[in-house]
């Protein structure tokens, strides 16, 4: 057996990357999901909502303070035990509702942190001429905190994309899922990971090139 | 008519910042607040607008009468509604253009269409001087541009009342002169105006009625002619003599 089979990673491309959508698929859906979410629970947060700040401050802590993978777990094969109705719910599904769960806590932090660094003299601005306190979160106050939140939440982007190859242990077939398989048919256990480990470094490069630029054009935009 | 009557502010539990302050400023008269640092006069404005919650006290302006200590959200905002505020530090909207800075509130404040509140913030940016900077971002503002941009969008309010919190203490030198020169024709059209100032000659020139406040409270007040000349108070006239 060669040391290293090269021919054989060359025809491994095409199969693993047919499972390349389904990997960006779930990181962007969750991606968006989350999004969603950290800006509510950020913005509970931030005004002090009674009680449900409480709340979110409970969940945020549960979720940065215990590992992905035991949240997965605990979502896909210990909640049905629990709650019937969500033996429904299959492996991708779950492991889009826990990477979301998870990331949301973490950009939450970012959008508060972000929101709370914005100069108090802008939120000042917005009440002395009458705006509402939706209409200056809206308009004015997120859009400067979001150009400060970009980069991180970006990295979370990135750090997602990594993360749903842990849906593989959720029985999903995705990349890891696929190279696992081919692996253990082939032996070829280097090959199969090193090439997914390859597809995922290129993904991430492309998305910190995209980042770079973001960063330059976000800073030019207030800084003309 | 603005009205402001037995106004108390305190921050936390210490003494009292304002000490019950009584004002009335008639329409178009032009107001000037002189007085020690700290003494209260930017807390004055801030309670006025609402920025900082008097603890008593009430407000009127015109036909809007309101119990500042218990202010509903809706009343605080019509009082914003009627009301103006220039920054000492401008507090521009970052991440708005010069022109944004005026259109902003058009729209979402008094619901006028965008094409409405462009044509609007041009005749402003014409008043202010800026019509070559409508579409440049506050950080590449000199700071007189930037406290004129301040003032347009003080004035596209069509507030009853504008409140300056000394709105030329954070220029350097060389842009005072500019923005003295834009409150001085707001003045002239006869906007009803309240101002923080250190600016004696300003005040002097363009003033109805000057106030000397110290310790939260009014001193005196009066034409500046005779509070600058003759200040009948013996605080009044230490603290002329320390200025000039
Ligand atoms: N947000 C605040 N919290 C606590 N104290 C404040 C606050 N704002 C102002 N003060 C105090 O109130 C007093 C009056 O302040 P201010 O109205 O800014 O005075 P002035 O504008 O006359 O210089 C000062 O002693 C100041 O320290
Ligand atoms: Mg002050």
């Amino acid at each position: 057996m060669k040391a290293l089979d090269l021919d054989y990673m060359l025809g491994l491309v095409p199969v693993l990357l047919r499972y390349l959508p389904l990997t960006l698929g779930m990181a962007v859906g969750a991606m968006v999901m989350a999004l969603v979410l950290a800006v509510i629970l950020a913005m509970v947060r931030v005004l002090r909502v009674p009680l449900l700040d409480q709340l979110v401050q409970g969940f945020v802590s549960f979720f940065r303070g215990t590992p992905l993978l035991v949240q997965l777990f605990l979502f896909y094969y210990g909640l049905p035990q629990i709650v019937p109705a969500f033996t429904a719910i299959n492996g991708i599904q779950a492991a889009v509702a826990g990477l979301t769960l998870h990331f949301s806590a973490y950009m939450a932090e970012s959008i508060r942190a972000a929101i709370l660094g914005v100069d108090r003299s802008q939120w000042e601005a917005t009440q002395a001429v009458g705006m509402t306190q939706v209409q200056a979160m809206r308009r004015i106050i997120l859009p400067q905190a979001a150009r400060v939140a970009a980069p991180t939440l970006l990295n979370y982007f990135i750090d997602m994309i990594k993360s749903t190859s842990l849906a593989f242990t959720l029985g999903v077939t995705e990349m890891m899922g696929a190279a696992q398989k081919e692996a253990a048919s082939s032996f070829r256990y280097f090959e199969a990971y090193l090439l997914v480990a390859i597809i995922y470094w290129i993904v991430v490069e492309l998305l910190s090139v995209l980042q770079r630029r973001l960063e330059v054009r976000m800073s030019r935009a207030i800084a003309r | 008519m603005i009205e402001v009557r037995g106004l108390v502010k305190r921050f936390g539990g210490g003494a009292p910042v304002l000490n019950g302050i009584d004002l009335a400023i008639e329409r178009g008269e032009r107001i000037v607040v002189i007085g020690p640092s700290g003494t209260g006069k930017s807390t004055l404005l801030r309670c006025i607008n609402f920025l900082d919650r008097a603890d008593a006290g009430t407000l009127r302006i015109g036909d809007l009468a309101v119990d500042v200590a218990r202010a509903t959200r809706a009343q605080i905002l019509a009082v914003r509604r009627r009301t103006a505020f220039v920054f000492q530090n401008y507090a521009l909207f970052a991440n708005r253009t010069a022109r944004g800075n005026i259109t902003e509130a058009l729209v979402t404040v008094k619901g006028l269409s965008k094409a409405a509140a462009d044509a609007r913030a041009e005749a402003i940016l014409g008043d202010i001087g800026l019509l070559d900077r409508a579409e440049a971002y506050p950080a590449s503002l000199s700071g007189g541009q930037q406290q004129r941009v301040g003032i347009g969008r003080a004035l596209a309010l069509d507030a009853e009342l504008i409140l300056f919190d000394e709105p030329t203490s954070a220029l350097d030198p060389e842009w005072v002169g500019e923005v003295l020169d834009l409150m001085r024709r707001i003045a002239e059209a006869h906007q009803t105006m309240l101002i923080v100032t250190h600016e004696m000659q300003f005040a002097r020139e363009i003033a109805d009625r000057v106030i000397f406040m110290e310790g939260g409270r009014i001193v005196e007040q009066g034409p500046p002619a005779e509070l600058f000349d003759n200040p009948r108070d013996p605080r009044t006239q230490a603290f002329l003599r320390r200025v000039r």
